[in-house]
């Protein structure tokens, strides 16, 4: 093991020429970005841009037409990059297992690998989720927790592996503006806390530059532009220029008495 | 449709190489054992002794007719255990069991669970598809011994009870005894076997197949019970060629 993935610091991702197809519709057409080591990397985009599929291929679950993904050089697909490197993904729609309660679902990875012994899974199952706010859920089942409970269980979950590179679907989708602060907060302290590598896929402007050290923008399967988010404030593409400054005016604002 | 087919063998096969993963997977398996035996034990029950008396009734005064009736033991003893009793538990077992298979992994698709297990590196088929092949290949044919012998003695019950046909339960199962050899029951285990495997392969199948919302998981349910049942009784005329040269 190299010593990257050894000392528990994120990982460096590497995305070429990513090209996909799905019944003859494309979808990602040569998809090219670089994520470095520990930092925030936010993909944003309108809806059906791509952002979801491009974070599939990253985690493995999709294989690309061409075009390949490195983590830290080695290619995802080498069938040893998987269990090298320790990746995780934070679902958009939380993807609980609904038939397992919280702690059971937190603990699924250590305990199916059998990679500690009951007690020490409890353990490291409290702590994780105390550290994402949930202290004492432990016996609920998933259909018992709001939806920005179930979002922090995921968190919690995906802790649970210790990543060097995590994958957040959506992260604040379907949560109130309460809620979504706090999860951007979750996830800023806990690349403190890890170390770890962050990609975030999203359309929520304020989460996208309240926590990214860089942001690419993509739409229709083709990243427009990627670098700071000062740098994308400045960008001239319409495109880009339309996704970041449109703001809803009702149309009846002057006809109300 | 062929490459279903191929899909599903692929399917088998993987789960077959898990096997020695089974131990592992024990509570899982005894939690789907338990999950079969309670939602279909009543129901085996009412259908068997219901077969059984059918079968006695409409073949035992017929026979009393014909002063034949001594054998009607035998006859629905052999009935029950070489075809009625694995191809109906096979059925209804498809209806109740592999129906809830289907929508589980069905809906566990649809809601990502199965991508989180992969992204967590646990194998599907070692954490879904092998506890339920392995509960649903033992308790089918348990299901069937149990059939068999509630049939029975519906059977019995009937022709004891009616007049026309009046058989004591006495002479009935010795009749049966006397006809029934370990090997026709064997007959049934066997095929009860291959059914089980059928129901498993193709509902685990079609869950993992499913795409869409909720109603994907009603095609992918209405496609496993309805693929299953066709393909039993299919291969029950193939198995029953087979074993019949056996017994030769």
């Amino acid at each position: 093991m190299n010593a990257v993935a050894a000392n528990n610091q994120g990982v460096s991702l590497e995305v070429r020429g990513l090209r996909r197809t799905i019944k003859g519709q494309p979808i990602l057409k040569g998809i090219d970005l670089t994520v470095r080591r520990g930092e925030i990397f936010v993909i944003m985009g309108p809806s059906g841009s791509g952002k979801s599929m491009l974070l599939k291929h990253i985690i493995g679950l999709e294989r690309p037409d061409e075009g390949e993904i490195l983590v830290e050089g080695c290619s995802m697909r080498a069938p040893e990059t998987m269990s090298r490197y320790r990746l995780a993904m934070v679902f958009q729609s939380a993807a609980l297992l609904s038939s397992l309660s919280v702690a059971e679902n937190v603990g699924l990875y250590l305990c199916e690998h059998r990679l500690k012994p009951p007690k020490e899974i409890d353990r490291i199952v409290a702590e994780k989720l105390e550290l994402v706010g949930l202290k004492g859920t432990e016996s609920l089942m998933p259909n018992e927790l709001s939806g920005g409970m179930q979002k922090r269980v995921a968190i919690a979950r995906a802790l649970v592996i210790e990543p060097q590179l995590i994958l957040y679907d959506e992260p604040t989708s379907e949560l109130d503006p309460l809620r979504a602060v706090s999860i951007g907060r979750e996830i800023l302290a806990l690349r403190d806390r890890t170390h770890a590598t962050s990609i975030i896929v999203t359309h929520d402007r304020d989460l996208a530059f309240g926590v990214a050290d860089r942001v690419a923008i993509i739409n229709e399967g083709k990243i427009l532009f990627a670098g700071t988010a000062e740098e994308v404030h400045h960008q001239p593409d319409p495109v880009i220029r339309e996704f970041l400054t449109v703001t809803f005016k009702p149309i009846n604002h002057t006809e109300q008495p | 449709m062929f490459q279903n087919i191929g899909e599903m063998w692929l399917l088998f096969w993987r789960t077959l190489e898990a096997l020695p993963l089974t131990w592992r997977q024990r509570r899982k398996v005894a939690e789907q054992l338990f999950e079969i035996g309670n939602a279909s034990l009543l129901m085996v029950c009412i259908l068997s002794l219901f077969i059984g008396g059918v079968i006695a009734l409409q073949t035992g005064t017929r026979l009393a007719e014909r002063g034949l009736a001594s054998l009607l033991g035998g006859l629905v003893g052999l009935s029950m255990c070489e075809e009625l009793a694995p191809v109906m538990m096979a059925v209804l077992i498809s209806g109740r069991i592999g129906s809830a298979i289907a929508a589980e992994l069905g809906s566990m698709q649809v809601y990502q669970e199965i991508d989180a297990l992969r992204t967590m590196n646990i194998n599907p088929i070692h954490y879904l598809v092998l506890p339920r092949m392995v509960a649903i290949s033992v308790a089918l044919p348990i299901l069937v011994v149990f059939s068999m012998l509630v049939g029975w003695a519906g059977g019995a019950l009937v022709a004891a009870a009616n007049p026309e046909i009046h058989v004591s339960v006495a002479a009935f199962f010795s009749d049966l005894r006397h006809a029934v050899r370990m090997f026709d029951i064997s007959k049934g285990l066997i095929k009860s076997l291959v059914f089980a495997i059928v129901i498993g392969t193709v509902s685990c199948h079609q869950g993992l197949q499913t795409i869409g919302g909720p109603r994907g998981v009603g095609r992918s349910v209405t496609k496993a019970v309805v693929n299953a049942i066709v393909l039993i009784l299919i291969l029950d005329y193939f198995l029953t060629r087979f074993l019949v040269y056996f017994e030769r």
